[in-house]
């Protein structure tokens, strides 16, 4: 268990070492949430004049959804350092030592921790520039939920990434995915305001779960979404594990 | 005899319905470098991912370092070294990050990784590049990353897939010097996979030829070549002419296995140097050009030959 956790820090410090000599990549990651919050918000101003919208300004309303949608994206492009890594062999390297399977997912799920962290302090002193201003407990509920459906997707990623193997494919993916889900959320649009079918959908969406908590006020709300969250880390973890079964019988 | 590696009838084949070993059964003694030698795509790479946990066969057993591959992975893994075919070296990181991070991952106390990793970079040269991220170094330094990647924790067993594939002639000799060290200075076994047939030759005590995803012959690399008697006869015509030049030494007395490729005759003699006044009068009476004639000591090259039924060269395409 010392071990796990010592293989899991050392791995994790080999992604941050990494990261941290590519700081443009973290800009890059951010173009995307400034034109969502600033492009976006703008054009879309006046929809809190529906009646319906609970009022305030969408800038309030609209940063939480980019807050997650952006952590959606980071996580989903995750895998490609896994890909990165089989294709320079350092992930067979690693394979044939004592690592845990779970410290190699682990260190990934930091590590898209550590960049949604970024994005989100980033996108809120951004929207708090721009003229918004949000509570304590909103600004903490954007920077740690978040975190729980990063780790998720991230962990889901990487179990892509070791079945396909394939950059390419792991692009299809995440672009598939990402957007609808986005969409099928309350992150641009007030829950009450969405058609009946994207609602319905809305419930079993993860983006949803968290966009919503993130919004809430009700503590018993955002205890249930954060457990919902906190069972599919552990589930998106698993499954992770087991990817690499797939991948070593594939080798 | 302790054995470090034991195979028996390995049988894998991928998803495609390619079958990459076929019966694989082989051992290597505790202490020795042993040398799977084979051509691209004979089995060796499989092999080794098999032996190192990285991949279960489908048939058949592998005890490494005392411990069965697939009942017990962990404890294998603990006991081995691998240094891949592909680099395994991290180039977005530093040297010593890159010992570090290997040294975590097998647990060894900090000390110890400190005292390792200046030891192995003094050994292989690599002290002045430590602090320099990895994708600036040249490709003999970085493969000498991976060998010391490969032993940081001081392994049992040593695998070392084609390990001088890809590296410079002057490369190639330096890390040659770091092998023939190795089981000297560590004390650990060594399975080398190569498609160099000299450097099988130098390396390796015991070798096993593999082709085809199973072994045609095994032995030290001078059993193998004392085998074949004599010398080989090699005499390169001016055109192909089919089966006609290999008829023609059916008949020589003292040569023996006469074949043709492309437009190279190819046999063996008792004495090569006599044999080649003969051969040549023979061709030029049958009206055979010949371009040029050699006369050599056996080589792996025939080993190969002898028991793959092809050249080495044709079945490394």
């Amino acid at each position: 268990m010392i071990l796990a956790t010592r293989q899991t820090l050392s791995l994790t410090v080999r992604a941050l070492l990494a990261l941290w000599r590519q700081p443009w990549f973290v800009a890059i990651t951010l173009v995307q949430p400034m034109i969502w919050l600033l492009l976006f918000g703008a054009l879309f101003k006046k929809v809190v004049e529906i009646p319906g919208f609970h009022g305030g300004s969408y800038l309030h309303f609209l940063t939480p959804g980019v807050v997650v949608m952006s952590a959606l994206f980071a996580a989903g492009w995750n895998g490609m350092g896994l890909i990165e890594a089989i294709d320079r062999g350092i992930m067979d390297r690693f394979l044939v030592t004592p690592v845990w399977r779970g410290a190699l997912v682990g260190a990934s799920c930091i590590h898209a921790a550590v960049v949604i962290l970024v994005q989100t302090v980033v996108i809120i002193l951004v929207a708090l520039a721009a003229g918004t201003s949000f509570s304590g407990t909103s600004i903490a509920m954007m920077l740690l939920l978040p975190l729980l459906l990063g780790g998720a997707i991230a962990a889901l990623s990487n179990a892509v990434a070791l079945v396909t193997r394939q950059e390419e494919s792991l692009i299809g993916i995440v672009q598939f995915v990402v957007l609808p889900a986005s969409f099928l959320s309350s992150g641009m649009m007030a829950s009450n305001l969405l058609p009946g079918w994207i609602h319905d959908i809305a419930r079993f969406n993860p983006v949803n779960w968290t966009v919503t908590a993130v919004r809430s006020s009700d503590w018993s709300l955002i205890g249930a979404h954060a457990g919902y969250l906190a069972v599919l880390v552990l589930a998106a973890g698993w499954v992770a594990t087991r990817a690499f079964r797939v991948y070593q019988r594939a080798v | 005899m302790e054995l470090a590696i034991e195979a028996d009838g390995l049988v894998k084949t991928y998803p495609k319905g390619v079958r990459a070993l076929d019966g694989l059964t082989f051992s290597v003694e505790a202490g020795t470098v042993f040398g799977l030698l084979g051509p691209n795509g004979a089995g060796k790479s499989t092999t080794v991912k098999i032996l190192t946990t990285l991949t279960a066969p489908d048939e058949g057993r592998a005890v490494v370092a005392g411990h069965d591959v697939v009942a017990e992975p962990l404890r294998v893994r603990r006991a081995i070294g691998v240094v891949g075919q592909k680099h395994g070296i991290d180039p977005e990181a530093t040297g010593i990050e890159n010992l570090r991070l290997q040294g975590d991952l097998y647990g060894m106390s900090r000390r110890d990784i400190r005292g390792r990793s200046q030891e192995l970079l003094e050994r292989f040269g690599l002290v002045d590049a430590q602090k320099r991220l990895v994708r600036t170094w040249s490709g003999g330094m970085q493969r000498k990353l991976d060998v010391a990647l490969g032993i940081m924790h001081r392994p049992d067993v040593l695998f070392l897939d084609e390990p001088t594939t890809g590296l410079d002639p002057e490369a190639r000799a330096e890390m040659w010097q770091e092998i023939e060290g190795l089981t000297a200075a560590e004390g650990v076994s060594v399975l080398l996979t190569t498609h160099y047939l000299e450097e099988a030759d130098r390396l390796a005590a015991q070798l096993a030829i593999v082709d085809r995803g199973s072994i045609v012959a095994a032995g030290t690399p001078d059993e193998l070549k004392s085998e074949l008697r004599g010398d080989t006869l090699l005499v390169e015509l001016g055109a192909s002419v089919n089966g006609r030049a290999v008829e023609a030494l059916r008949n020589v007395d003292g040569v023996r296995e006469p074949s043709m490729e492309g437009r190279v005759l190819r046999a063996r003699a008792d004495e090569g140097a006599r044999a080649i006044p003969t051969v040549l009068a023979l061709l030029e009476s049958e009206g055979i050009p010949v371009v040029a004639a050699t006369v050599s000591r056996p080589s792996l090259d025939d080993v190969y030959l002898r028991h793959a039924g092809r050249t080495f060269e044709e079945a490394d395409q």
